[in-house]
């Protein structure tokens, strides 16, 4: 048999035997960020058509959401970091190759972003000015989706997160929960129709991007399939096919266009296990991507 | 600019764990953590098994990801010190972006917070020393010097005998040769 075996005397805490630097707070981070950048989306696409006018528009109401959530985030992102006490160090420079060094100043954009919507949303507004405010949060939550994968997929030593599709990808995540968030907040028939509609497009997208991520691994060198072989018949697999396909993309999909058409009744499972999905997606992917390694 | 490295040569290393000692003792590496560590990869079918013993530790690389990837700036390249790897730690946040990046798993998070790993010896090389590692070792199996210098001991050590690098298709630019 052909020996090839390697044994490092190394035990380095969070290093060894395997990576393990990122717990919970990183993918609850990721999945609130991506929740927010798609209610910033969703909000700031409800504000540009006007609805700020309408008393009974989720729109009043998902800015001021979207700073709790966000401000939760931040919560676990600060529990996350070592050296707490010089979390300011992030904001005396900007490092344009840190997707990090973005996301932070991303971040600081975007509060005030949502202040501005939660502001306009009261109405009392010029309605040009609630257009201006719905477009910069929607490019703004743009921004901040896009990042939270791209943080990802930066960190070249992980094979696993070595796709800029994770961008994207985590993008859709973001619209696809924050689509499911807002259908179960919206009094407006029109707006449920609306996002429960969005949110099926969303989630087919989802699944079209997770398809192209899995080719992109598969198609590449022999780490690169090896990191892609955790969700298939690896320790992630169940966890993966289970909660973030089945459950959080593929039964959705299947309940909500038969809940458009009338053909089941609209109840709050299927945005559930979106939201549930999303928020499986984020550790799945940020453990598997510590799991994935150069070696 | 010089440009610092290592040349060890795995011929002559019998990972007797000297270099990792020398290191503790002279970085006051905190029980449990270590900046440098040894490897031992065996390779081969049945008589003709293959063993290559390493001392290895952080790369100093070229492209370092570590660098790239901190959002404060406090992993850096010391352009005035033979353009190695350094950590301010009044500058790390902990957020361990720099010890996700590194394919070879040199950086560990100190007890005190901040992101840390080997620095050549910094403090020893200002002066003109060989980092400790390379100082102690009973075999003399390391080298450290300029690889831009072609007269330097690692370079001409470089070009008379086979050697190999850790991961280079990781495209970080590792700057330790082991000869093998």
């Amino acid at each position: 048999m052909e020996l090839s075996e390697i044994t490092v005397h190394r035990m380095n805490p969070q290093i060894d035997p395997g990576l393990h630097v990122w717990g919970w707070e990183i993918p609850v981070y990721l999945f609130l960020g991506g929740l927010v950048a798609g209610m910033m989306i969703l909000g700031g696409h409800l504000l540009v058509r006007g609805h700020g006018r309408r008393p009974q528009s989720v729109c009043h109401r998902l800015p001021a959401l979207a700073i709790a959530l966000l401000s939760l985030g931040m919560l676990a992102l600060f529990l996350d970091l070592e050296h707490k006490r010089f979390v300011w160090r992030l904001y005396t420079t900007f490092e344009i190759t840190s997707p990090m060094s973005w996301g932070a100043w991303i971040l600081l954009l975007v509060y005030p972003a949502l202040v501005a919507a939660f502001l306009v949303a009261r109405g009392t507004l010029r309605p040009d000015l609630a257009r201006r405010i719905g477009q910069l949060n929607m490019a703004l939550g743009a921004l901040l989706g896009i990042y939270t994968g791209i943080l990802l997929s930066a960190l070249g030593a992980r094979p696993l997160w070595n796709s800029a599709l994770l961008g994207p990808l985590f993008l859709l995540s973001g619209l696809s929960s924050a689509a499911a968030l807002v259908h179960l907040l919206a009094r407006d028939r029109e707006e449920q129709t609306l996002f429960m509609k969005a949110d099926n497009a969303f989630l087919a997208t989802e699944l079209v991007l997770l398809v192209l991520f899995f080719l992109g691994l598969v198609s590449s060198t022999r780490v690169h399939l090896e990191a892609a072989r955790l969700f298939f018949g690896g320790p992630l697999t169940a966890l993966f096919w289970v909660f973030v396909v089945g459950l959080g993309l593929v039964v959705p999909l299947v309940i909500q266009p038969l809940a458009v058409r009338h053909r089941v009744a609209h109840t709050a499972v299927a945005p559930l296990l979106v939201i549930a999905g999303g928020l499986a997606l984020r550790f799945v992917i940020v453990y598997a991507g510590q799991m994935s390694h150069w070696r | 600019m010089a440009r610092y490295g290592m040349v060890i040569d795995t011929a002559r290393c019998v990972g007797c764990m000297d270099c990792v000692v020398a290191c503790k003792t002279e970085n006051g590496v905190p029980d449990g953590y270590c900046r440098d560590w040894i490897t031992e990869e065996a390779r081969g079918r049945f008589p003709t098994v293959h063993l290559e013993i390493r001392s290895e530790r952080c790369n100093h690389c070229d492209n370092p990801p570590c660098v790239t990837c901190c959002p404060t700036g406090a992993s850096h390249v010391e352009a005035g010190l033979g353009r190695i790897v350094l950590v301010t730690h009044d500058v790390c946040i902990g957020c361990k972006a720099c010890l996700a990046s590194c394919p070879y798993d040199a950086r560990f998070i100190h007890p005190e917070g901040y992101a840390d790993k080997c620095t050549f010896c910094a403090h020893r090389i200002q002066k003109g020393e060989d980092p400790a590692c390379v100082a102690v070792c009973p075999t003399r199996c390391m080298h450290f010097g300029d690889l831009d210098d072609p007269h330097s001991e690692v370079s001409r050590l470089l070009e008379a005998r086979r050697n190999h690098a850790l991961l280079p298709e990781a495209g970080t630019g590792p700057r330790i040769f082991f000869l093998t």
